[in-house]
């Protein structure tokens, strides 16, 4: 028996490292994407565009490996919890990935027209997508609680620096049609780095599931403190 | 590992959380049984039981080997009684009635708290016979007519009949382990008890005859409530609506199937079920 469960905890640790390892990947090419458009640099941006394979791959790995635990081990409990939360990370991860060359591609468009203005918001949500979306992974590793729920926490943030980039960029393309264009696509750059915080939230409610068996999806942000939802 | 102070969630606390709404709570109380303690000689074998367990669901019992849950499940219609030197205090009310006070008509309280064990035991006899001893010993059929209509219907009842059917005098010792299990729960239901006690019911059957054992229970409920002792967490989960784990002759928790197999209140139950622990 006990032979057995190190066995299934042996593969339970390499799923986390799977995912731990997409996430970091997922992660770090936000951060290239958000570099190469501040930057103005084609290549970060290129490198983004054509370097999503392996996540895909990752994708399709840590599914694989969920599905087998599934079938083989018939989990029961907190190991079942982490596996259906590693199931669902997964496909948020994914989506972080596509989001990145989302952010990437409005880039590309982007850097053909002279600088709208300097960019200090979308470097600020940039920042604030990618930290969330590392103590979302780091909760779940750690199986932190309270790290996972400052994630939620920091969700207004992300959308509140949407709104503010939304409407500067109203006056300048008010002012002269001819920002319109690349405007749009920080536009659209705002509102992908605001879906990637929307996935890092959803890995964090998945963390708070995993650890203390509470759904804390689709409730308002006072529910989900401990006290909130026994 | 000690079980320091077992804190068995009310079932009645559970009613209202949303989306997994459950009529099982509502259930009417069959068994209730309060603080019961059961003895071999100087040995505790159950420390302070108390559980209430509905009527036409399945409930089981789980724990490792030698927590007290055969004992505990054998004490609800007093198998344990024709063990030598053992001992209950306690309270086990079976509808508000104390099976343990004295004056308790024991063969009657057996018919009303029937029994199938791990071993499939039929009697030497003829497939019809098995069925029929019951009804003739107890005066349960008052014509040749009524006996026969009595065992087919409980050989269906155990969905058994179409299998048998055209050699209902031939041997019971000439069928399978599955088919010879089926038979013993037809026995069982002849006498038509109100619950069943099932000690282990499929640990000797092949996966599809254990499929068929696990299909009926679903059936069976509908009339009988019952408790079903087992080894097989797996199969704990896909048949019962109620489980308790027992750690060491105690009850450690009690609470809803899928509560118990997702999100266990106690550690110990986590260990358990997780298979980190007995």
């Amino acid at each position: 028996m006990e032979r057995v469960v190190r066995h299934f905890q042996e593969e339970l640790e390499t799923l986390k490292q799977r995912l731990l390892a997409m996430g970091g990947l997922a992660e770090e090419r936000t951060r290239v994407a958000v570099q190469g458009v501040v930057d103005r640099d084609h290549e970060a941006i290129q490198a983004v565009l054509t370097g999503d394979e392996p996540i895909n791959d990752l994708h399709i790995e840590v599914d694989d490996r969920c599905f087998k635990l599934l079938a083989l081990h018939q989990p029961m409990a907190a190991d079942l919890r982490a596996i259906v939360a590693a199931v669902k990370i997964n496909t948020d991860l994914e989506r972080v990935g596509d989001l990145a060359v989302n952010v990437a591609e409005a880039g590309k468009r982007y850097l053909q027209h002279p600088p709208v203005k300097p960019l200090i918001d979308i470097p600020r949500m940039g920042d604030i997508a990618q930290v969330m979306l590392r103590d979302a992974l780091d909760a779940f590793v750690r199986r932190d609680l309270a790290l996972a729920e400052a994630v939620l926490q920091k969700d207004d943030e992300l959308d509140a620096l949407k709104t503010q980039i939304f409407r500067e960029l109203l006056t300048y393309m008010l002012q002269d049609p001819s920002t319109i264009e690349p405007a749009l696509d920080l536009l659209l750059i705002s509102r992908h780095l605001e879906r990637i915080g929307d996935h890092a939230t959803n890995i964090a409610e998945d963390v708070i599931f995993m650890v203390s068996a509470r759904d804390v999806r689709h409730q308002p942000l006072e529910a989900h403190g401990p006290g909130g939802r026994g | 590992m000690s079980v320091a102070t077992p804190s068995v969630r009310s079932l009645s606390g559970l009613v209202a959380r949303p989306g997994t709404a459950s009529t099982a709570v509502s259930a009417p109380v069959k068994i209730d049984v309060d603080r019961m303690n059961f003895y071999y000689g100087a040995k505790r074998a159950l420390d302070g039981i108390s559980i209430q367990i509905r009527a036409n669901l399945v409930t089981a019992f789980i724990g490792p080997s030698g927590c007290g849950k055969s004992t505990f499940l054998r004490s609800l219609n007093r198998m344990n009684d024709i063990i030598p030197g053992t001992r209950v205090e306690g309270t086990v009310l079976i509808d508000g009635q104390d099976i343990y006070t004295p004056g308790v008509d024991v063969v009657e309280l057996r018919r009303r708290v029937g029994m199938v064990f791990q071993k499939s035991n039929p009697f030497p006899k003829s497939i019809f016979e098995n069925v029929a001893y019951g009804l003739r010993i107890n005066n349960m059929a008052r014509s040749k007519a009524e006996l026969n209509d009595r065992v087919e219907e409980s050989l269906r009842q155990a969905a058994i009949f179409d299998e048998v059917k055209d050699r209902l005098h031939e041997s019971a010792l000439a069928l399978s382990g599955g088919q010879q299990q089926r038979l013993c729960i037809a026995r069982a239901l002849a006498i038509r008890p109100e619950i069943l006690l099932m000690d282990e019911p499929a640990s000797a059957l092949d996966p599809i005859a254990t499929q068929r054992i696990e299909e009926l229970i679903y059936d069976l409920k509908k009339t009988y409530t019952i408790v079903i002792v087992t080894h097989n967490m797996q199969q704990a989960a896909r048949v019962s609506d109620h489980t308790a784990f027992f750690w060491l002759g105690r009850l450690v928790e009690y609470d809803r199937t899928d509560r118990i197999f997702t999100a266990p209140a106690e550690k110990l139950t986590e260990d358990y079920v997780t298979g980190r622990c007995g």
